[in-house]
């Protein structure tokens, strides 16, 4: 058993608008990541994953707010820190996070180099520059950045280039856990394999320990991470392995992602699209019963009035619906036997 | 189903090149294209690959360098705004970022009143005009009620895409342009929106050209690929043939570049360069 990287328990956040509406777009998650190991999160836009991106790493700033749980990283419990401790040592050191519009979050008025000294010297004033300087191109070496690249402002660098600089800037501290938000979203196919082989290989050379990668993109989030997570409305509808999760999802909205996937391979010309009816529920006043239960195909009376729990089944996989996992294998076949004819 | 005999739009030579002397870059380089009525054509390429360029050309937005296109057997001829507007009324297009098609100042209702307008239905009386915005908002799953009075900006990104094809609907041109119309959009959202999109097809009976670097779509969608490389085609064909059994280097590594599900994803392939 490996050790555990990343623990958090029951993490509760919330938005509070600005008219004092509670908004609780992450809602008792709970998740473990192990070293080596690489989690996934799929879902809607809206369905809350960004937020859990921002959540994990403890630190709030408004109208994010923490209500309760826990997140304990390598055995050091963070939640109740002050923000400015886990600002010094928890940022960039434990977790690491690339934000979803990488291309803008570099500051166009600096060079590379200096936007990597500015990193290092805000956790560590005493380094010498010349330091910083071999640790950076070791570092844009794995990555396959030339060394030029250091000296150059971000303007002159392309979309895929500037990405991996963005990476890069927040590998440099040798982080613990890394989140990537959507790294690939604007970036074309090559490009994108490029990134991920980039990011896997940060992995094998022990650059960081494990990684948490959000995406909406459920083949390439086959392809990446062990494990896959799928949220919806801001609970974790289903959870398993990448295999698990993409050829047999168990949750019906699990189910129906994996329905509109569009891949380029041979018989998938033929297999019809089946897109999910309706809209997520509004976060503010949240559906009491199942959220999922007004858009479910599968949906029974009691449904909207009993909240489920994660269901767990062996093989730690688990999933958040009311019908049990035989009556619901049943339920699907019966379905994939109607579309047949 | 397309029609095969009848071309719709037609390209000869289309040449596009930007800047002189030492920046002179070729962005589209002597396309012929031909697009058959009630076609689905896929134009796929990596970004820098002129799929734009070409896009804003057909749509008249730029002028061609050089090269002609013929609009229904005649050549288009868009000299005067008049003439401009008409060959508008024809050819439509969707747009890759949602947030930026619509004016912001505009209500949803006069967005969709324009439309109405722009076909001639001018005169008709206010009731009837509110029937076929409702026609064409619940076409697209959207209730016009909850609709009135709001602003694009209100609506989440795929709300507003999809209320850029009920524009389509009322519209009911010759051609639509989809500037990868599904890049902004996640997943889920992009099943419906391709849904519609191919019922509209249908529906009114027109060309669809895909402007994407999503070949997952084009395989799913279209009748004809084409892959562009630096601004030429380097490869055309059905998908089958195209994306199955490519016969170009570039078409290869474009789609091994994919990540699939059923087959191995070779990592191995990826070379670092600029």
């Amino acid at each position: 058993m490996a050790d555990v990287i990343l623990e958090v328990r029951e993490l509760t956040t919330k938005y509070i608008t600005r008219f004092r509406e509670d908004v609780y777009a992450v809602d008792h998650v709970s998740l473990k990541v192990e070293e080596g190991k690489s989690l996934g999160i799929a879902g809607e836009s809206g369905c809350g994953k960004s937020t859990l991106a921002l959540s994990l790493m403890g630190y709030y700033f408004p109208p994010l707010h923490y209500t309760s749980g826990e997140i304990i990283i390598d055995g050091r419990n963070i939640t109740g820190m002050h923000p400015d401790d886990i600002r010094k040592s928890i940022l960039g050191r434990e977790i690491a996070y690339i934000p979803q519009s990488a291309m803008n979050a570099l500051n166009p008025t600096q060079k590379v180099i200096n936007i990597i000294e500015d990193v290092y010297l805000a956790h560590d004033p005493y380094k010498p520059k010349e330091e910083i300087y071999d640790l950076a191109r070791d570092c844009f070496e794995v990555l396959g950045l030339p060394a030029d690249v250091l000296q150059k402002y971000p303007v002159e660098l392309s979309g895929g280039m500037k990405q991996r600089t963005v990476i890069a800037v927040s590998v440099i501290l040798f982080p613990k856990v890394l989140i990537a938000d959507e790294p690939t979203s604007a970036l074309d196919v090559t490009t994108q394999k490029m990134v991920i082989k980039m990011l896997r290989r940060l992995m094998e050379d022990g650059f960081i320990k494990s990684m948490i990668f959000i995406t909406h993109e459920l083949p390439l989030l086959y392809n990446v991470t062990d494990d896959i997570m799928v949220m919806y409305a801001g609970q974790i509808v289903e959870k398993g392995t990448a295999k698990q999760t993409v050829f047999d999802p168990l949750h019906p909205y699990a189910k129906g992602l994996m329905g509109s996937i569009i891949v380029p391979e041979n018989g998938l010309r033929e297999v019809n699209l089946t897109a999910i009816p309706g809209v997520p529920p509004n976060l503010k006043k949240p559906p009491s019963g199942c959220r999922f239960a007004a858009r479910c195909k599968y949906v029974r009376p009691e449904c909207k009035v009993t909240s489920v729990g994660l269901r767990e089944i062996d093989g730690g996989r688990a999933y958040r619906c009311i019908i049990k996992e035989k009556e619901l294998r049943a339920a699907f076949a019966k379905e994939a036997d109607l579309y047949a004819r | 189903m397309p029609d095969e005999n009848i071309i719709c739009l037609r390209t000869i030579g289309l040449t596009k090149v930007f800047g002189v002397g030492r920046q002179r870059c070729v962005a589209v380089d002597h396309v012929n294209l031909d697009l058959c009525v009630r076609e689905v054509v896929s134009i796929v390429g990596e970004s820098g690959s002129g799929k734009t360029t070409l896009a804003k050309m057909l749509l008249g937005l730029i002028n061609p360098t050089e090269g002609e296109i013929y609009y229904q057997g005649k050549k288009r001829d868009i000299s005067t705004q008049r003439k401009r507007k008409e060959y508008w009324k024809n050819i439509q297009a969707i747009f890759q970022d949602p947030y930026s098609s619509y004016n912001i100042f505009n209500k949803i209702d006069s967005v969709l009143l324009d439309c109405i307008n722009m076909r001639g239905g001018r005169r008709l009386p206010h009731a009837k005009k509110v029937e076929l915005m409702a026609e064409a908002c619940s076409f697209v799953n959207l209730k016009f009620e909850e609709l009135t009075n709001k602003y694009p900006f209100e609506l989440s990104g795929g709300q507003m895409q999809r209320l850029m094809i009920a524009r389509i609907f009322l519209l009911k041109p010759k051609i639509l342009l989809a500037d990868e119309p599904t890049s902004m959009i996640d997943a889920c959202s992009r099943a419906t929106i391709l849904d519609m999109l191919m019922q509209l097809r249908d529906e009114v009976g027109m060309t669809v050209i895909f402007i994407t670097h999503d070949i997952g779509l084009a395989y799913y969608v279209s009748d004809t690929v084409y892959i562009m490389k630096h601004g030429k085609f380097v490869e055309r064909g059905t998908p089958d043939e195209v994306i199955l059994h490519p016969q170009e280097d570039y078409t290869r590594r474009l789609i091994n570049d994919v990540p699939k599900i059923y087959e191995e994803w070779d990592l191995s392939t990826v070379e670092y360069s600029s």
